[in-house]
């Protein structure tokens, strides 16, 4: 039962949602309408198990003194002063009745104060990390990482107005070799043509895959002792 | 060769200050250039100036604050272009990051810029709802099963812009804008394919070359990155030119952007240079 | 009070920042910080997003008087005790004893997944991308030859073709079969170079905005 429940879901669920799309009528449109209503419904528990295990994690990590469990109190802290502000929805404009996001309210000073620069900074900081990278590692040592390092710099050039000052002199008749134009035709024809050839592939695997699913030979999402 | 031992063995830290001023000093010094739309985003302005006024323009604000320099500018631009024109303006986000921003963006540029458009008749903020693709399948047949009040609690049917709709093939342009997942691509293969629905987008250019493949076919035009919300304000600039003296962060983006992108070419070629040098340093050596 | 709070998020700008210095203590508490907050604010937007206006007022409408006063006098709609069920049968992850029983909604998840996928991807990444790629070879522009076209079709035709014989890891690569897996790899190698540099692009945008906010909201030596 364990085991067997889950796959029969997984194999009707599926199936039923194809299935609604060839036959989109009575019971199959309706019934694949619902599949989707309850699945976003139910991606709102994955969000609440989320915040329920990150109590759980560092709750265990005050408990047994851990490695750096001093911080564990500020993460515990922090999500339960975030949780108790929205949802509360304290210093709302409206109250209670209002938009969670309302400007004014503590929820939103949090956001806008505390998660907007943590998050923007954290992904910001890539950047060096990029350039440090690009220094170490970034090497013309044949030729195919030639023709990658080239259409690398025209791009860096060309999506910039750097590019422009650099050919912008060329006569009419070479207008295709002035950088910018050189970069606009890059993203839209070889760069199309290998994401076009990735995409296709992508999309082969991505179907196999859903269908070794949906037929129970791919059991790897339900975890231990799922074979 | 000890100076070339130190070029190769640089410490980081002096690439990420090299990198920091790069980025610092262009900004003080206000380094500013004029910007050209390239057609895959002229694409996209060209379809918003050709809909009738009064239109059904679907804005799906799909990003968190990690991507707000690169996605809010063409955000304002389009909204700010969809006033103009008089389109009905629906706001909505797949991500929950977007609820805190699609409220920004609402209170700082529609409301604030359009004091004349009415919210609930003119636009409409429909806010964050869960289930990624699942949502965007369902609102493919009916929008109201999800979406049963807008933010702030309204009935959905009370809203008069709301009641001509029933589900995604009600709008005339349906623009995603996000760098991430759920968002264009989604739009384009759970609405724009099954639908027939019009789909733009504005991505981080992370995301922008991936999403080539769908133009112009399945995706009518793409903003990637700073460079494209910089060509959809130049563009928004030159037919209508009121916008000249208000801010234009994409285009004020691009002076820091051109330095900082010379620097690391500058250091690439450093490396190689290093490398090369080396490479023949051993060859020298194995030959004696 | 405005300003307090933009001291609040450049102070925490500049603990991630130090971060490039070497890892210290004000990085780790920022980050730790941001761990607690992100998991609240996504629970916050989902619960006041989804959870109360398709759940709890489908259910039982009057529950949500209180905060959602435009649906309470709806008809209640007992189907949705089914994804209630599921979700609590999903939050029962967190038990070691009963945790397998979180098994039944995430293979719901999984089947919707996969049913979904499966449909769109065939139609829009395999058979549209295929019928995408088939164009004229040859373009003519007022009965004329246009080259520069011409010459876009051929490579964007060409550049799909060997890419996809570059994948084709069945059949050895020898021959003409690897003389154009070899042209394959060139395609893919530009393809990698165009979003190497579009990455670069994207994290610098993010180191703008960020010096912008410091430099600007903070410092106010800009004006944004």
């Amino acid at each position: 039962m364990k085991r067997q429940i889950p796959l029969i879901i997984t194999a009707i669920v599926g199936a039923v949602l194809i299935v609604s799309v060839f036959i989109p009528h009575d019971p199959f449109g309706r019934l694949g309408e619902n599949f989707s209503v309850y699945f976003d419904i139910i991606a709102v528990f994955a969000f609440i198990l989320g915040g329920g295990n990150l109590i759980r994690v560092h709750g265990n990590r005050i408990y047994k003194r851990a490695q750096d469990w001093p911080f564990s109190i500020v993460t515990v802290a922090g999500f339960l002063v975030t949780l108790v502000a929205g949802a509360f929805k304290i210093g709302n404009p409206n109250g209670i009745k209002g938009d969670v996001a309302a400007p004014g309210s503590l929820f939103t000073m949090i956001y806008d104060n505390i998660f907007t620069p943590l998050q923007a900074t954290m992904f910001s900081i890539l950047a060096f990390f990029v350039a440090s990278a690009a220094y170490r590692a970034f090497r013309a040592k044949n030729r195919e990482a030639t023709i990658l390092l080239v259409t690398a710099f025209i791009i860096l050039l060309g999506r910039t107005p750097v590019g422009h000052y650099v050919t912008f002199w060329l006569p009419p008749a070479l207008e295709f070799f002035h950088v910018p134009v050189l970069a606009n035709w890059i993203m839209s024809i070889p760069n199309l043509a290998g994401q076009r050839a990735i995409m296709i592939g992508i999309s082969l695997g991505v179907i196999s895959m859903s269908l070794r699913m949906i037929l129970g030979i791919e059991r790897g999402y339900m975890g231990e002792g799922s074979k | 060769m000890a100076m070339f031992d130190r070029v190769k063995n640089i410490d980081r830290r002096i690439i990420f200050l090299c990198i920091v001023l790069s980025v610092i000093v262009p900004l003080l010094l206000d380094i500013t250039f004029t910007e050209k739309a390239s057609p895959i985003v002229k694409n996209i302005f060209d379809k918003i100036e050709s809909l009738p006024s009064g239109s059904r323009v679907l804005l799906s604000l799909d990003y968190g604050p990690s991507t707000v320099p690169e996605i809010q500018p063409m955000v304002n631009a389009l909204v700010r272009h969809l006033n103009e024109k008089n389109h009905k303006v629906y706001f909505m986000c797949l991500w929950a990051t977007g609820q805190n921003l699609t409220t920004i963006t609402v209170d700082s540029v529609q409301a604030r810029e359009f004091p004349e458009k009415v919210y609930g008749v003119d636009y409409v903020n429909l806010g964050y709802k869960a289930g990624n693709e699942g949502l965007i399948n369902v609102l493919l047949t009916d929008m109201k099963k999800m979406y049963t009040t807008d933010v702030h609690g309204t009935y959905i049917d009370d809203l008069e812009i709301m009641r001509p709709v029933r589900n995604l093939t009600g709008f005339d342009l349906i623009v995603g804008l996000g760098g991430g997942t759920p968002g264009i691509k989604e739009w384009i293969l759970f609405a724009g394919d099954p639908g027939r629905i019009p789909v733009a987008g504005g991505s981080t250019a992370v995301q922008a070359p991936l999403l080539y493949p769908y133009w112009p076919n399945q995706l009518l035009g793409l903003m990637g990155g700073i460079k494209g919300a910089a060509e959809y304000e130049s563009e928004l600039i030159t037919y209508y030119p009121k916008y000249k003296l208000k801010s234009k962060p994409g285009i004020k983006m691009m002076g820091p952007q051109a330095v900082a992108h010379i620097v690391i070419m500058l250091f690439i070629i450093i490396g190689n240079i290093t490398f090369f040098a080396q490479r023949a340093r051993e060859g020298k050596a194995k030959g004696k | 009070m405005q300003e307090l709070w933009v001291w609040v998020g450049a102070l925490l700008t500049l603990s991630i920042l130090s971060f490039l210095y070497k890892d210290n203590v004000f990085y780790k508490f920022a980050e730790h910080l941001f761990v607690g907050v992100s998991a609240a604010y996504w629970m916050v937007i989902g619960i006041w997003g989804t959870l109360f206006p398709n759940l709890i007022a489908k259910i039982y409408p009057e529950a949500v008087r209180f905060v959602l006063p435009s649906l309470a006098d709806r008809e209640a709609d007992l189907t949705f005790i089914f994804p209630a069920l599921m979700g609590l049968l999903l939050l029962l992850r967190l038990s070691s004893r009963v945790g397998w029983i979180s098994r039944w909604p995430l293979a719901f998840i999984v089947g919707t997944t996969a049913g979904l996928n499966l449909v769109r991807y065939l139609r829009s990444d395999f058979i549209g991308q295929v019928q995408n790629t088939m164009i004229p070879l040859l373009v003519f522009d007022g009965g004329r030859l246009d080259l520069l076209h011409t010459m876009s079709s051929i490579v964007l035709f060409g550049g799909v073709f060997t890419g996809l014989i570059y994948f084709f890891f069945s059949k050895e690569h020898r021959g003409v079969f690897g003389a154009a897996s070899k042209v394959g790899i060139w395609v893919l190698m530009i393809t990698f170079g165009a979003g190497f540099g579009y990455t670069v692009m994207a994290r610098i945008s993010l180191l703008v905005g960020r010096m912008q906010f410091l430099l600007g909201d903070w410092l106010g030596l800009i004006n944004r």
